[in-house]
């Protein structure tokens, strides 16, 4: 069961309406508002669907759109799920505990939709599928319930983007996801936040992963947010179980992202590693990992690097904790400023001292992050260029 | 190409160069022998202009220009290259990035030249990381071809390489001086004119062996003490050790 092991924060869920309008269904992506569709792809949401093997857009509490474009792949609302597939009481709730915290009995009680994705036995989808959760309505907390099922010996990427409307005054996002990875499946989940500054974040993930499963997290957010708390904890409980976590952070002045990993390495041949990057230009990020080795054959490795740019905070808190004897487990965390001496290499090949340091930037956080679409690379590339602009 | 007058250089605090006077006339190729701690380094780092080396007093002239306190990129700009012995690594920038950043805005062939160096399996590492003594001389060398400067500063480039690579090290410097036989770039006529002008610092002068010097000079607790034949200065510190051969100068 999910565990909470940190406080969520100072959110007041009565500051916020638990009720939207329903908004339309759109048969074709084309049809969303220009407005809109400019986020969506903002995060990585693909519009023309070209290589994406299918799509899931929810905007407050309504599903906007839902299509799947490959046999295998089963992509909708969490209530049409519901209705559909009965054994999935087996899994609601299953990995999250509603009473975890305020946000997931919030969850419970006031449900707002969340997306199904499940990739059935063997299948292994050629492209990535999309999900875009999206907040329109001023002052509107949208608490989604996600539930991902990988069935044994499939192959599943998922991008989702969050975002909201332009000029949102203030929002609250809960989402609580239940990831599975049967035996010998893969699951690559990629995050990309832009949420806007005005709006606090708190998703709750737990995700178990049984013999020879992977599951690989990226979780990338470059634009400003209120603040982000989250603490994906993953359980590698089959044999030679893979958990890798990747998370690319920027906080500028204002944003407060507390973001974290934990993986429970719960059997033989299990291995885990978590790297994360995080910049702050005068906003605050505690990046935290924690992995727990609880039987011995188990590998696993955190690297947590910091810049500080300008001001701001940046914490970095590795944790390990070993149970028995004949567990490898390391951690390597630093925290700085670029150094002068980088700066001043690449000055000597031409480059002025602005350019030397956003040259460094991209680098630090450039984690060759797997199984990205070419595209959403070079989105991702430009992203990071332009939130340069935010920070200097 | 390059004139140093009356040069005194402090880092921290302390006098590291106390009176240099240098200078590389447009096509030749200087060797700077000196012991370890001499300060070889430091003047070849103080010429680019790195913070940290504080010139209290003297000139730096390149091409005519007043460089003493211009900043490090223009001076790169301006045709000054460095190979450096310990460079940073870079966490995330590739070397094949920072070798098309030395091209500065010309195109380069970053596999062709990779090619000549035997370089092309590191061109999608990070910059520097892991790379062993050789290695590094080789992305060093990589990066200037790319950049082409008029002057060369090679601060000890046969250090950590192996008998093997050394040739290879060799050949590429000549190519960079337009002396190249191995990988001759614009043919013998170029190689006539000789435009490119160097400095290669060396502490062992093994380097001598297989380029071609035309002056030495040797650095002694932070004075130029001798200026002469580089291969007759190999001689005399091969023979006496530097102690020695410094006091010719007194
Ligand atoms: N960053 C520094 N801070 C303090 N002293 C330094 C620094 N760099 C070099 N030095 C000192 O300056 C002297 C010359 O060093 P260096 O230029 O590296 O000599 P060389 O290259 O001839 O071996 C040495 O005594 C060294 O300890
Ligand atoms: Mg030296």
């Amino acid at each position: 069961m999910f565990e909470l092991d940190n406080k969520p924060g100072d959110v007041n869920l009565e500051d916020y309406e638990t009720d939207a309008e329903n908004h339309n269904y759109a048969e074709e992506l084309s049809e969303i508002e220009a407005a809109d569709a400019e986020q969506f792809l903002n995060v990585g949401v693909d519009i023309q669907e070209i290589r994406r093997s299918g799509t899931f857009i929810q905007k407050d509490s309504s599903v906007v759109h839902c299509k799947t474009c490959q046999d295998g792949i089963e992509m909708m609302g969490i209530s049409q799920a519901m209705e559909q597939h009965g054994w999935l009481e087996n899994y609601i709730w299953k990995n999250v505990s509603p009473d975890a915290d305020k946000f997931t009995s919030r969850t419970k009680e006031k449900p707002h939709e969340g997306y199904f994705i499940r990739s059935l036995p063997g299948m292994k989808a050629s492209h990535p599928v999309q999900s875009c959760l999206y907040i329109a309505k001023n002052k509107f907390s949208q608490h989604v319930h996600n539930v991902v099922i990988a069935e044994e010996g499939s192959e599943l990427h998922i991008i989702t983007g969050c975002a909201t409307a332009p000029h949102l005054d203030s929002g609250l996002h809960v989402g609580v996801s239940e990831f599975y990875v049967k035996k010998g499946a893969k699951l690559m989940f990629t995050m990309i936040h832009d949420w806007g500054e005005n709006v606090n974040v708190r998703p709750r993930t737990v995700t178990r992963v049984e013999e020879g499963g992977v599951i690989v997290s990226n979780y990338i957010s470059l634009r400003p947010v209120g603040s982000l708390q989250m603490y994906p904890t993953t359980y590698l409980e089959g044999e030679g179980a893979v958990a890798r976590f990747n998370s690319v952070l920027v906080a500028g002045k204002g944003s407060h992202l507390d973001v974290g990993s934990k993986i429970v390495l719960g059997a033989p041949g299990t291995r885990a590693e978590i790297i994360s990057r995080g910049i702050t230009s005068g906003g605050t990020i505690i990046a935290r990992g924690n992995l727990i080795g609880k039987v011995a054959g188990i590998k696993a490795h955190l690297e947590c690097k910091g810049l500080i740019l300008n001001d701001g905070l940046m914490r970095a808190i590795p944790e390990l904790s070993g149970y028995v004897p004949g567990v490898e487990m390391s951690h390597e965390a630093a925290v700085g400023k670029i150094d002068q001496r980088e700066i001043e290499y690449l000055m000597a090949r031409g480059l002025d001292e602005d350019e030397a340091v956003s040259t460094i930037v991209r680098g630090f956080l450039n984690v060759d992050i797997e199984g990205l679409p070419a595209n959403l690379k070079e989105k991702l590339d430009k992203a990071i260029s332009e939130s340069q602009k935010d920070m200097m | 190409m390059l004139q140093i007058e009356e040069l005194k250089v402090e880092i921290g605090g302390k006098e590291i160069l106390q009176n240099v006077n240098m200078e590389i006339p447009k096509g030749e190729t200087h060797i700077l022998f000196g012991p370890n701690g001499s300060g070889k380094t430091s003047l070849m780092m103080t010429i680019m202009g790195f913070s940290g080396y504080n010139v209290t007093h003297g000139k730096i002239t390149f091409k005519g220009e007043d460089i003493t306190y211009m900043p490090i990129h223009e001076r790169a700009q301006l045709g000054i290259g460095v190979s450096f012995q310990r460079p940073p690594t870079i966490n995330g920038l590739k070397t094949k990035n920072i070798v098309e950043i030395c091209g500065m805005n010309r195109s380069v062939d970053v596999n062709e030249l990779a090619k000549q160096l035997d370089f092309s399996d590191f061109l999608d590492r990070d910059v520097n990381h892991n790379f062993s003594g050789g290695e590094i001389k080789r992305s060093e060398l990589l990066q200037l071809m790319a950049q082409e400067p008029d002057l060369l500063l090679l601060d000890e480039p046969e250090s950590g390489v192996d008998l093997e690579s050394i040739v290879l090290i060799g050949d590429t410097i000549n190519s960079l001086l337009h002396k190249g036989i191995k990988f001759p770039r614009r043919g013998l006529s170029h190689i006539a004119a000789r435009t490119k002008s160097a400095l290669v610092i060396t502490h062992t002068g093994h380097i001598l062996d297989y380029i071609t010097a035309d002056k030495g000079q040797v650095l002694y607790e932070g004075i130029v003490r001798c200026s002469r034949n580089a291969r007759e200065i190999l001689k005399w510190i091969r023979e006496y050790g530097y102690e020695e051969c410094v006091l010719c100068s007194n």
